[in-house]
Parts: C-alpha cells; structure tokens; sequence
C-alpha cells in the first residue's frame, strides 16, 4: 500500500491516477497515524515552499514524516513535495524543511535572453541527465515536464540523482539518500517515461 | 542548445462537445474531450488547454467534470480556462486534474485577482490568457468572453502588468488568425514574448506545419498551440513533430 500524503497543497487527483493507471494500491490521507504506519509515501506538493511546510505543520505530518523517514520506509517527494525534503528553501524568505537530505532550495538562474536562454519559470519538457542510481536502466535523455522556478540544490554530490541544464548551469532535479527519493519534476504528467518512473518507485527497495 | 518547442492541443469546450469556429464564431462540433484528448496523449502531445467557451464552470456538463475525465488516463498538464473568476475556482480546476488555470475576463475586470491567485497558488499555475484582436499596426486590444466584448485595454500594456502582478505564462491568441488556418500573427507574437520575461503560447492561426516551424524558426517562442489542425486530421500530432525534427527544431520525442 502506497500513502499519498494529502496537506491540502498538492496534485492528488494526477498522483492517484498514476499510480491506479499503474495498478499499485494506494490510500490518500491527512492523518498522521497512517504516515506513523506507512509502507511507502509520495508526497506531492505544488505551490511556494513555505506554505507547503504550513501545510504539513498544521496538519502534525513533519515528525511522522521524519520518522518514517528515519526507519527506512521509501518515500518520494515530487515538484514541491520534493524540495522540502531539504534543510531549506529561500522561496519568499528562508523557511525551513523537513531536514531529510542536506542541501537548499534556491531559484534557478535567469537566462541572458539569447535564444538558447531558458525563462524562468521553467516550464516544459527536458532532458535528464542520470547519475545511475535511482535512474540505472532508464531511457537515455528521457525527457520529463518541468514547471518551477526553484530547485532543490542537495549539499552532497552523491546525492544527486538527475540534473538538467538551465542557463548554463547543470541544475539537480532528482535526488537520492537512502530511501528518501525525490522529483522536482512532475512524473504524473510526463506521459509513459513518467509513468515508468513511478513505477520504479512502487518497486524501490533501497 | 535551444529547449524543445511545446506542442500544445487547445480544445474550445462547449457543453460536452468540442467545438471549432473562426474568429472565435460559427462553431462546428468536431468531437468528444476525452476521445479527442486521449488520441492526442497517444500520439504524443506534449499539453493539452481545455477552453471552455461559454464559461459555465457550475453548469450542467460542466468543464471540471471533462477535466476530471482526462485526468484519468492522460498523464500530460492540462490547463483550464472559461469562467475562472475566482480562488475557489481555482481551487476546484486543480482538484479535478488540472495542473494551471488561464485566466482572462476575470484578470481585465480585476487585475488584483492575478496577484491573490499568484500568491496563494503559485505563478506556475497561473497562465493569462489573452484575445488580441489588431486595431492598428503594432497595436492591438484585448476582448473578453471569448472575443465577444471589447476592453480598450492595450495587449502589450496588459501583458507586462500581468506578468508584475504574477502570472507564470502568456497564452496569446490572434483573434484576427484564430480558426483561418491562416498562419500566426508572427508581430503579435514577437512583441508579446518581447516585453515578458514568462514563457509565451501561441495560438490562433495555426493551419499547416509550416506555420508552426516559420514561428519557431524566426523567434524564440516557448511552445504552440494548435486546434482545427490535429481536429480536422490535417496534420497530426505525430506529422507536426517529424516536420520540426526535419526543420532542426527540438520537440519532445
């Protein structure tokens, strides 16, 4: 059994259709005993990242989630649900996160407005780059839909599990400790590729 | 290495039934929303823009519920616009799938909503739409409802207010080009992307996939979005995409 953790801030409906599409059981809670009992967690999130961590405090899901963290049970983070994996995020002042991977979410850089410049937001499909891991075996150059204007940059370079270019700079869009997995991108809506990643996390065992 | 462009299908929805007209006029029936957007998804859109034309977001047969009836098994964003008027709309569009909202009538009649909604919800989720309609050379205005009321308001002032006030992107459409198969409003186009710093759709006009790759060619435009091409079978998604591949133009592939 999959527990999407619903904070009231993210794309529940896309997730539980991706993962019914997939045919992976799944329950989408609030409840903070469930995630304390969880098996697996996907933790969506869309919005800015403070408001993200209101949503979680407000609802008494930080420490089951740090918990469930702590005793090994696979949880994937996606877009915003990803970024507050990390210690912080400088989105409308600094905020704090979850503290599951070292690092900070900081705003993309802006572009030079050449043509090959990407604008920010960063909206639309891009190529992965893979570092193994989590991404061992999959399609080369998959490309995925992005829509962000702040990325979760992870302390540790072993941590890094995806990146894609974005003016100039080689940006981390997918990370992994252990068994905290997250995706700034958005696999629910990245056609069969995205669907195939999901996957991969219905079967993690890290 | 310049992004791939975003091929994006706008379906005009009324009642239960897309439609395409001309000018925003003289509707035809040409399908269902989910039969149109699951064949779509399948060959490979990259977006889908469920507009609902007569903006009856609680009426009977109402746009959430198409909506809710894509989300289920394509795994592609899907914007929303029609009748978008307030956070609880928004609210509701997200809930039932969507992943952004256009939003025009809504944002001329009260531009502060752009910035509650950008605040409350994120930038990424709120596209503005815009009917440009040209009133001299290099000017343009924008309608509402559809293209049926004039503003007054000036499309290139508009834009980057709209941008301050919080939009994520611009979808413009050329009420001139819209439906005629004719080709984009290229200078429509090129001043909008030109004084926002957000990513541009554009749309109107789209009836041959050299009208698309002359757009994309000549400017820098982020994505595109088309109607009676992939509606009337003319060009395909697939056929659109291998002629941009042919033109050294990135697509999602």
């Amino acid at each position: 059994m999959i527990t999407v953790v619903d904070y009231g801030r993210g794309n529940l409906f896309s997730t539980g259709q991706a993962l019914r599409h997939l045919g992976a059981p799944y329950e989408i809670t609030n409840d903070a005993g469930a995630v304390e009992r969880a098996e697996r967690i996907v933790l969506p999130g869309v919005g800015a990242f403070g408001d993200c961590m209101d949503g979680l405090r407000t609802r008494d899901l930080v420490e089951p989630l740090k918990r469930a963290a702590a005793r090994g049970v696979p949880i994937l983070g996606i877009c915003v649900g990803a970024q507050v994996m990390l210690e912080a995020g400088e989105e409308f002042g600094r905020h704090d996160g979850l503290g599951l991977v070292a690092g900070t979410v900081r705003r993309l850089p802006e572009g030079n407005g050449s043509p090959d410049s990407i604008r920010i937001p960063n909206v639309g499909w891009r190529a992965l780059q893979a570092r193994g891991g989590f991404f061992e075996g999959a399609p080369e150059s998959a490309m995925v839909y992005f829509v962000h204007s702040y990325a979760p940059f992870v302390a540790r370079d072993e941590d890094v599990a995806a990146t894609i270019a974005v003016n100039g700079m080689d940006v981390p869009v997918a990370f992994r400790r252990g068994n905290v997995v997250g995706f700034q991108f958005h696999p629910e809506k990245s056609g069969p590729v995205g669907l195939g990643l999901i996957e991969r996390f219905v079967h993690f065992a890290p | 290495m310049k992004p791939p462009v975003r091929i994006i299908a706008r379906l005009d929805i009324k009642g239960s039934n897309v439609v395409k007209g001309v000018h925003l006029e003289g509707l035809r029936i040409v399908g269902k929303p989910g039969e149109l957007a699951r064949r779509y998804y399948e060959e490979g859109i990259d977006e889908i823009i469920y507009m609902d034309i007569v903006a009856s977001l609680y009426g009977r047969n109402n746009i959430l519920t198409v909506v809710e009836e894509a989300a289920r098994d394509v795994f592609v964003p899907l914007t929303v616009g029609g009748g978008i008027r307030s956070l609880d709309d928004i609210v509701a569009a997200l809930r039932s799938g969507a992943d952004k909202v256009a939003i025009n009538t809504a944002a001329i009649a009260r531009p502060s909503f752009l910035k509650e909604a950008a605040e409350t919800l994120g930038s990424q989720c709120i596209v503005l739409s815009v009917e440009a309609k040209r009133r001299a050379p290099g000017k343009w205005e924008a309608l509402t409802d559809n293209g049926r009321e004039t503003t007054g308001v000036d499309v290139l002032d508009w834009v980057v207010e709209a941008e301050r006030l919080g939009a994520g992107e611009v979808l413009i459409t050329s009420v001139d080009q819209e439906g005629t198969k004719a080709g984009f409003d290229a200078e429509l186009i090129d001043a909008v992307h030109g004084r926002v710093r957000v990513p541009v759709i554009a749309c109107g006009g789209a009836g041959t996939p050299g009208h698309v790759s002359a757009l994309v060619e000549t400017g820098t435009i982020d994505a595109v979005a088309c109607a009676s091409m992939f509606h009337y079978g003319t060009c395909p998604v697939p056929t659109l995409k291998n002629h941009l591949v042919q033109h050294g133009i990135a697509v999602r592939t």
